[in-house]
């Protein structure tokens, strides 16, 4: 059994129950092709517009890319053309050395939830070179009618409100909504019947298979205050305290974040239509306005690459510019 | 001595205009015309965040945001579409109570209104 395999704490064992040992070895399969900075506890990875290719997966890797927030139908200031910049992420995704076997979209497909703007990005999707599409739903996809249209569209063999798992080469994948029924004052919501399924969809597995999760809202708290946060993520966290290694990959805050947390990674990715502000440092989480030949820098994609049998995971940001 | 007397035709006309006017607006305030309060949603924020009317008053929530908000009591009372930049949504209040509402898209954004008699 492998060090992380071990869920016993030991004595020298901090309070987050990681050794120092743990967590370098962590940052290490978290951190390969990407920047890290250390901002106030947090670390962060940024969007490398040059970075150095990484190392194809050699047979029985696998590679998938993320997008995120691509709200089609917004027109304001902060970019008005939406169109361009879900396009520009899609040449970059089929400019990748190797094709990514497919394409997670955790969310906000649409900004008002209307069947042209779906229409349109599905549409867009069809020239990327990865056939497969994964979606769950940001707030703005199911807005009006509790998501009814979105699980029309792509909630097929999905449970509840639109969550769903799938194997790909070893991996698990979990698809999880927390933007439903959410409460006044609260944050985003997975509930209790979502999380009765997820316990009962990994009681089977292996604790060494590598396990990654994909909710809108991030399943950590980047920050409450603009309701950057799930309510009860901890509790789906607990159900997946058992595995060796789990990456968490969520949208909603348009900039790419990252953390380590034992044996947890969680990642936030850029939006492909406009940037958010970093928290706090605005009055409010509003799309934030660059100068157009800035634009295309703080959007982006996200890459990632699973090599089996090694626990590497490596994550690695790309901008549009 | 013709300018002052017509001064003073004009100042009692005045006078007697302003009284009209001042007999008129008691008359307006002691009938129970309903009237219209504005909040604003700008910056994530419903502003004010609580507002006290009287019965009868038709409230209306204006989004100055460059994204999407909602307006939906707590208890069920109302619940607005989904407001785009610049939409509007109203509601008249029947009856006194204390009506908590929040943006069902973004949850960290209340606001309350307090219907009085």
């Amino acid at each position: 059994m492998s060090e992380h395999e071990n869920n016993e704490l030991r004595p020298e064992d901090n309070a987050d129950g990681v050794d120092r040992r743990g967590f370098l070895k962590c940052m290490a399969w978290a951190g390969t092709g990407a920047f890290f900075q250390m901002e106030g506890g947090v670390l962060k990875s940024y969007s490398l517009s040059r970075m150095p290719r990484l190392e194809r997966p050699s047979a029985g890797g696998l590679s998938f890319v993320q997008i995120s927030d691509s709200h089609m139908g917004f027109n304001k200031a902060a970019n008005p053309d939406v169109v361009s910049t879900l396009k520009a992420a899609i040449d970059k995704i089929n400019a990748l050395p190797a094709r990514p076997e497919f394409m997670l979209h955790t969310g906000d497909i649409s900004h008002l939830s209307k069947p042209e703007e779906f229409d349109t990005v599905d549409q867009i999707l069809k020239s990327a070179g990865p056939k497969d599409v994964f979606f769950v739903p940001g707030e703005h996809d199911v807005l009006d009618d509790d998501g009814r249209q979105y699980l029309e569209r792509y909630g097929k063999g999905t449970r509840g409100g639109g969550w769903y798992s799938f194997d790909a080469k070893g991996a698990h994948f979990i698809g999880l909504v927390n933007v439903l029924n959410l409460k006044a004052g609260g944050l985003g919501t997975l509930g209790a019947e979502q999380l009765a399924w997820l316990q009962d969809d990994v009681k089977h597995l292996k604790h060494s298979t590598p396990i990654v999760v994909f909710a809108h809202i991030p399943l950590w708290s980047v920050y409450p205050q603009w309701g950057w946060g799930t309510e009860d993520s901890a509790q789906a966290l607990a159900a997946l305290k058992k595995f060796g290694s789990v990456s968490v990959l969520n949208g909603h805050i348009h900039q790419t974040m990252q953390k380590v947390e034992g044996r947890v990674t969680f990642h936030t990715a850029a939006s492909t239509a406009f940037p958010q502000p970093q928290p706090g440092t605005a009055d409010s989480p509003g799309p934030m306005k660059v100068p157009a030949d800035r634009l295309k820098a703080v959007l982006g994609i996200t890459d990632v690459t699973y090599v089996r049998g090694t626990h590497s995971l490596a994550i690695v940001d790309s901008s549009l510019a | 001595m013709k300018s002052k007397a017509t001064t003073y035709v004009f100042l009692a006309a005045a006078i007697a205009l302003y009284c009209l006017a001042k007999a008129a607006a008691v008359a307006v305030s002691a009938q129970p015309a309903p009237a219209a309060r504005d909040i604003k949603i700008d910056n994530f924020t419903f502003g004010p965040a609580e507002l006290t009317v009287p019965v009868g008053t038709t409230v209306m929530w204006a989004n100055r945001d460059d994204i999407p908000h909602t307006v939906v009591s707590t208890d069920k009372a109302f619940k607005s579409k989904v407001l785009d930049t610049d939409e509007k949504f109203s509601f008249t209040f029947s009856t006194p109570g204390t009506f908590p509402y929040f943006c069902s898209i973004h949850p960290k954004m209340t606001g309350k209104v307090v219907v009085q008699k």
